[in-house]
């Protein structure tokens, strides 16, 4: 099969939330098997943009589309998008009480394969599945004995979005600040969880703030995100100017749009 | 302004000729309940009335009703719509009258009374009535009147076999009837329980069950008690749990009402020795246009106690529940520990919670807390769920499931546990959060 050189395509979108418009003009391509980064200030909308790909409620989309494998997202409900391929780990988890992990998961996965023609799960093989990831994630088996995410750390709710996104094994995974409040060991538990995933038709859109989730997993393309545009892209070695300059050395560039 | 309403001639007239056939123990204890229940009357207005402040209780007592008859009907009927397990003590109730006990345990020591009936021990009989206050409620008064059929449960000190004795009262929907079943648990010292009364059954006719519990925990015992409820939008409902616990003993109840046309449950807990407690929790589920209140009292007038009260409801449709909690901290119940809760789910625009948890602390070292919640499901966690491909359905499915799951899963008797996964979960309308 031949690589999809646009697994994903943004574009020039423009996002409202309650008449604020939030992106201006995203333009975006990711094709199988790349690796993305888009860093940005606070507030500069990385977030919006993962969670309009999902199909989040909330957002009015006022112009341009998204294109996932050739054709637009946007009327497409979000377990469709989910089952279809495209998988957000939050920047804040939700809390899910009295919701069993196990029902949750299971029913998340029979969904998954159901819309690709496959048999359910059966208990043993789901059980088993389950026991590979968790591991994987170096969860402690008690977690996923609880309600989802019902009173885990920060930590521990990350852990278990990459636990989720190693089980749904997606297409695209958009990662929004998933290295975010993590401990060193947890961070690497997390990168070689993601990177396990990533493969040749496999992409990865990563939202960070730091440099250091990309020394585990390494971008082919960083994008820098101001007030709702994309300002700059380049490759692996943004970042790490970034981190030296600061945002305000790209502020500073906005108009000099450079896409990939 | 008339706050009650009159008692027509015709509850005197079955009053005497019910009087005819019981043993004359009963008849200053029902005399004197007759004579309240004439004074008092029923509650017609909210107004002014704590007590039914958030319940409408005149359609419930404008009916004039006649008494319910019994007919035998077959086990398999009942075997279908209650909980059961031959090795339980069974007793069967139609139209609150009692059709026998069926048993295949004939090694408990357990005793079980009619409770208007000559057998009763002096001892017991007296024990009839101490734990009820019916000289401002009229329904208890009536039901202390009309009390003809019944269960006495009598466990011996030291009995920790753990018997489930599982009462049914099945109601068979007999146009304009009133039915009173009438409850007493004796538990001895260091004895270990399990009482499950089970109030089902009605159909398309106008009826009431008014039913008064007495349940006496016995020094160092424990009475785990499950009321469950689950009739027709035609049946009214109004319930009495008179508890009183003495030193070290514990008391866990579990109500979980599935729904009827208007249902009120009056739960008082008297914590009546150190070292008692008590863990109250419950569930209901309404849709359509019924109504729920749960009015609970819990009073401690010992020091050392404990007290939990832990109630949820999930509302449909056009439906009402109400939660009355109070509990009052004595001067002298130093050390109390209590907690109280009421969570709701609201499914529907229309359905609504009156949510009304309260405390009286008179102590001054002790340790309360209480709150209510009523809300819809967020939309942050259906997108949550949703974005990990589990459709709309489902999704809401498995939210109703695990807010009814955290009272359901404690519950350890198994068929009962099942019974009311299928009752309250499978068994629930298909929900859809719209967002
Ligand atoms: N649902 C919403 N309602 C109102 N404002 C919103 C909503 N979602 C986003 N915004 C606003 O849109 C802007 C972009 O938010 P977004 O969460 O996308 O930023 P971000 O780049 O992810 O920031 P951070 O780095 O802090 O996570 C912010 O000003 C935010 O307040
Ligand atoms: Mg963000």
């Amino acid at each position: 099969m031949s690589k999809i050189d646009k697994l994903i395509e943004v574009k020039d979108l423009r996002v409202s939330v309650e008449d604020t418009e939030i992106l201006k003009g995203i333009n975006l391509n990711i094709g199988e098997g790349e690796v993305h980064a888009i860093m940005g200030p606070n507030g500069s909308g990385k977030s919006t943009l993962a969670n309009v790909i999902a199909g989040r409620p909330g957002y009015t989309v006022t112009g341009g589309d998204i294109v996932y494998k050739g054709e637009s997202l946007l009327e497409v409900d979000p377990e469709i998008r989910a089952r279809a391929g495209i998988f957000l780990a939050f920047q804040y988890p939700v809390e899910l009480p009295g919701v069993r992990t196990w029902q949750f998961l299971k029913s998340a996965i029979d969904a998954v394969r159901k819309e690709n023609g496959k048999d359910e799960l059966s208990v043993r093989e789901f059980d088993q599945l389950l026991e590979e990831k968790r591991k994987l994630v170096e969860m402690d088996p008690d977690l996923v004995k609880r309600s989802v995410n019902e009173g885990f750390s920060g930590g521990e709710k990350k852990r278990n979005e990459i636990l989720q996104l190693a089980l749904l094994d997606p297409s695209l995974a958009l990662l929004d600040e998933t290295d975010s409040g993590l401990d060193i060991d947890a961070l690497r538990i997390v990168s070689h969880g993601v990177n396990i995933f990533k493969g040749p038709e496999k992409s990865v859109l990563i939202v960070t703030h730091y440099q250091r989730i990309l020394d585990y997993i390494t971008p082919d393309y960083v994008h820098v995100l101001v007030d709702g545009r994309i300002v700059r892209s380049g490759d692996s070695k943004l970042a790490l100017e970034l981190e030296e300059k600061g945002y305000e050395w790209v502020r500073g560039s906005i108009g000099e749009e450079v896409n990939s | 302004m008339q706050d009650t309403s009159t008692i027509g001639d015709k509850y005197e007239e079955d009053y005497e000729l019910l009087s005819a056939d019981l043993p004359d123990w009963t008849s200053d204890f029902r005399n004197e309940a007759m004579l309240a229940f004439k004074q008092i009357g029923l509650p017609i207005h909210r107004k002014g009335n704590e007590k039914w402040k958030y319940t409408n209780a005149r359609p419930i007592a404008e009916p004039q009703y006649s008494l319910a008859k019994f007919e035998e009907i077959g086990l398999d009927t009942i075997k279908n719509v209650a909980p059961w397990n031959d090795s339980w003590v069974n007793v069967v109730f139609v139209n609150g009258l009692c059709q026998g006990i069926f048993t295949s345990d004939t090694a408990s020591n357990i005793q079980v009374f009619n409770i208007a009936s000559d057998e009763l021990p002096p001892n017991i009989a007296k024990l009839v009535g101490g734990i009820v206050d019916y000289s401002d409620d009229g329904f208890a008064a009536w039901n202390s009147a009309f009390m003809s059929d019944g269960s006495v449960i009598n466990v011996p000190d030291g009995d920790n076999s753990g018997t489930v004795i599982n009462m049914i009262f099945f109601n068979q929907g007999l146009a304009r009837t009133v039915n009173h079943p009438r409850v007493l648990v004796n538990s001895g010292k260091k004895s270990n329980i399990n009482v499950i009364e089970n109030y089902v059954g009605g159909g398309d006719n106008h009826t009431l069950t008014n039913s008064v519990s007495e349940i006496y925990v016995g020094e160092s015992a424990t009475v785990n008690h499950y009321r469950l409820m689950s009739e027709t939008d035609h049946t009214y409902d109004v319930g009495y749990g008179r508890v009183k616990i003495d030193t070290d003993g514990k008391f866990n109840s579990r109500a979980f009402f599935r729904g009827c046309g208007i249902g009120r449950y009056d739960l008082n807990v008297l914590v009546d020795g150190e070292n008692a407690s008590c863990d109250l929790q419950g569930l209901y589920f309404t849709s359509g246009n019924q109504h729920m209140d749960n009015f609970i009292n819990i009073d401690h007038s010992k020091p050392h106690c404990q007290s939990n009260l832990f109630y949820k409801g999930i509302l449909d449709g056009n439906s009402r529940a109400v939660f009355g909690g109070t509990v009052l901290v004595r001067k002298e119940a130093q050390k109390t520990d209590s907690i109280q809760s009421d969570k709701n789910l609201i499914l529907s625009p229309k359905a609504e919670v009156d949510s009304k948890p309260a405390l009286f602390i008179y102590a001054d070292d002790v340790k309360c807390a209480h709150g209510a919640t009523a809300g819809n499901i967020d939309a942050d966690t259906v997108f949550y769920m949703r974005s990990r491909g589990v459709d709309l359905e489902t999704a809401s499915r498995l939210i109703i499931y695990g807010f009814a799951g955290e009272v359901i899963d404690k519950v350890e008797i198994e068929e009962l546990r099942s019974y009311l996964e299928k009752a309250f979960l499978t068994s629930l309308p298909n929900h859809r959060f719209e967002f």
